[in-house]
């Protein structure tokens, strides 16, 4: 089999080693090269990790105001409809400040695709508590671990996105090569469904943040296996062709 | 073409989708939501897109998304709505694309009130987001004018690639005028290098904020708006060759200041009117040619005196400045010429 | 025939390779790119060309040729 890294990556990300979001840029890119889509693809960059992308990722993008970047998908999706538009997004950005405007895509059943990546905790402002930290899970503004009696409960966005009419809702992880090829097929359903007009598509990946975790990468990932897993279920939570039939 | 009478809001509105702007996100708040709501139908009708986003928030991070990919786009609102818009003015001004914003200003900090009102004069013209930016800012003072300056509005935003706001106030918006529309026409969102539309074969754009590429970005960003500052002064001057005492006053405020130079010439006294039309830039060099003023009055509906600062700063503090503020009551012609009286007469304190 | 590439100034050590790789063809020796990781090296006699050493990396540092012949 051959392989060869897609075009969009087209110099090393600026990534810490191990972090997800490499292996996540590729799966985004790889997906869109081989629908021959590339080329006319349009990225909102959350602010966080995210942002270092752009510079590395060679596909339109850009900028969005921290939370914002499903709106500002929205507004390109809607004067350009025949592009691909895609969100990149962490958990802080889409979830906590977001909120709203990624609930809002999805509510009017926007025809954009979010990829939001889980690390469970705000990576770029050092590790921080996200509306997605688990429970007893020790970051640097629950330093004794989240106490979900001050703060709810972890939230899972999908279960909340599930009901609403969307085109295509999936969480994956990249814990092992069987993981990793599972995402991306999600990821390229979502595309399609885009493609097709079906409406909105989101998908959850799982990832290491290895340096505020302060884990090894490979213990990262057996803790997203062993811990983070059984907290946000892996799967397809919302068909294509379930909704709007 | 004929005229028409429009309310302010209604002309605004028909001026936007003739100036070929295609994209309008913007929730609801008075008295800016007859241009929403005009829009809601029009918009559709020339083949454009209409959001009601679920907050201002969410409506100008639409318009920035829309503005990237080289659309004309706008959205618009009012006192606490205009807050929220400002993190997203910040972002469009900080990656140089253009967009109109429209402020339809009522009165009061806080929710306020929905009565007419200037007290955004500090937040539209001195920046209410973060950072080294300035908008453009233009103000009608009649609903003709306002109509006209969403079009020259989009074609400044694009020629210096800058926001650009319309800071119109509850009764210009109000009020019906007969006006003459602007023609219609189209815009192309490909002719720009810059706007988002797929890399094809060339190399990825990136929208963002310009300082990460732009080098010598400090001169760069400094000399940007001072070019502006150097060509894009407006303003209209009303009896001012002899006038020895001159209002300044923008908007609806304007109109009265109008009148009241008249009863202040019936009676003798050599008042004039300078009527800003762009706040930002300041028209400071209608203030270097005056040759006879003794004295300015900032007229407007601000308890603080907001405009007054630019007053004393354009005239350079060579004449005094005194100001006729506040907005819980309307001022008439005859306030202003009571005020002009304490003046002449010393009974009035300077502001600056 | 397939022959497995490794570019090794992209590599930043974080192992996900050798732990993934079905023929335990990966290993560090210890040698430090430009970067300063001790990079990835492959043992051609054990791989397969199975490419999930490509899949499982966050930095791109795989690629799989056709061998010249
Ligand atoms: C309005 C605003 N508030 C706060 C910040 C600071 N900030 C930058 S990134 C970030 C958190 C990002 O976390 P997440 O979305 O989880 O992404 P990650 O870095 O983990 O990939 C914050 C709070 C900001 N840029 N803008
Ligand atoms: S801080 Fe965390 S999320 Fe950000 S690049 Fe490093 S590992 Fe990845
Ligand atoms: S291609 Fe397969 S066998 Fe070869 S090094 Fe990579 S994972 Fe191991
Ligand atoms: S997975 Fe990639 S970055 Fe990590 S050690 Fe292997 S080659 Fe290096």
């Amino acid at each position: 089999m051959l392989k060869k890294k897609p075009a969009a990556c087209f110099v090393d990300n600026k990534y810490c080693p191990g972090c997800g979001h490499g292996i996540i840029n590729r799966l985004v890119a790889e997906v869109l090269e081989e629908m021959g889509i590339y080329e006319e693809s349009i990225g909102a960059i959350a602010v966080g990790c995210a942002s270092l992308m752009p510079e590395t990722f060679a596909v339109d993008c850009i900028q969005a105001q921290h939370g914002r970047a499903a709106a500002v998908a929205a507004g390109i999706k809607r004067c350009r409809p025949d592009k691909t538009v895609f969100t990149y997004q962490g958990d802080g950005d889409a979830l906590a400040i977001g909120f709203s405007e990624t609930m809002y895509s999805a509510i009017r059943n926007e025809n954009i695709t979010v990829i939001f990546v889980n690390n469970s905790n705000f990576g770029m402002t050092g590790g921080q508590m996200a509306p997605t930290t688990l429970e007893n899970q020790k970051t640097t503004t629950t330093p004794r671990g989240r106490n979900i009696a001050e703060t709810g409960d972890p939230l899972n966005v999908i279960n909340m996105m599930k009901d609403l009419n969307t085109a295509y809702i999936a969480r994956g992880s990249l814990t092992n090569n069987a993981n990793i090829m599972k995402t991306k097929k999600y990821i390229r359903n979502a595309f399609e469904a885009q493609q097709n007009s079906e409406g909105f598509s989101f998908i959850e990946i799982l990832s290491p943040c290895t340096t505020n975790w302060k884990m090894d990468p490979i213990k990262a990932m057996e803790h997203i296996e062993k811990n983070v897993t059984p907290v946000y279920e892996l799967g397809v939570f919302v068909e294509r062709g379930e909704k709007n039939a | 073409m004929e005229k028409q009478l429009m309310k302010g809001n209604e002309a605004i509105a028909e001026a936007v989708v003739r100036a070929g702007c295609k994209f309008f996100a913007g929730y609801p708040i008075t008295p800016q939501s007859e241009i929403l709501e005009y829009l809601s139908w029009r918009l559709p009708e020339v083949g454009g897109n209409f959001v009601q986003s679920e907050s201002e928030l969410a409506g100008i991070s639409m318009v920035y998304g829309a503005a990237a990919a080289g659309f004309r786009a706008m959205t618009s609102s009012s006192g606490p709505g205009y807050s929220l818009l400002q993190e997203g003015i910040s972002y469009i001004a900080s990656a140089e694309l253009p967009c109109l914003i429209i402020n339809v200003m009522r009165y009061g900090s806080g929710l306020g009130d929905i009565f007419v009102g200037q007290s955004d004069y500090w937040q539209a013209v001195k920046n209410g987001g973060h950072g080294d930016y300035r908008s453009i800012v233009y103000a009608p003072a009649s609903v003709k004018e306002a109509s006209d300056l969403v079009v020259f509005g989009f074609d400044k935003a694009e020629e210096y690639r800058n926001p650009v706001t319309l800071l119109s106030d509850a009764s210009i918006s109000q009020m019906m005028e007969p006006v003459e529309l602007p023609e219609m026409q189209e815009h192309n969102p490909d002719k720009f290098e810059w706007s988002l539309k797929g890399k094809g074969e060339g190399k990825a754009r990136s929208i963002t904020s310009v300082m990460y590429f732009q080098e010598d970005y400090d001169n760069y960003i400094a000399a940007k708006y001072k070019n502006i500052e150097k060509n894009e002064q407006l303003w209209e001057e009303i009896e001012t060759e002899d006038a020895e005492i001159i209002l300044v006053s923008y908007g609806i405020t304007s109109r009265i200041c109008n009148e009241a130079v008249e009863l202040a010439r019936e009676e003798g006294i050599k008042v004039g009117l300078l009527r800003p039309i762009s706040l930002y830039p300041y028209p400071v060099r209608a203030f270097q040619k005056q040759k006879n003023v003794k004295a300015y009055i900032s007229v407007e509906m601000t308890a603080l005196a907001q405009m007054a600062e630019d007053v004393a700063l354009a005239c350079k503090m060579k004449q005094p400045v005194y100001s006729l503020a506040g907005g819980m009551e309307i001022f008439e012609a005859s306030d202003v010429c009571n005020k002009i009286k304490e003046v002449i007469d010393g009974k009035a304190k300077e502001v600056f | 025939m397939e022959k497995l590439i490794i570019h090794k100034e992209s590599c930043k050590s974080c192992r996900y390779c050798i732990e993934n790789c079905p023929k335990g063809a990966l290993y560090i020796k210890g040698d430090i790119n430009e970067k300063g990781y001790p990079y990835v090296s492959v043992d051609h006699e054990k791989c397969t060309t199975c490419g999930i050493c490509y899949n499982v990396c966050p930095d791109y540092v795989f690629e799989i040729q056709e061998r010249e012949v």
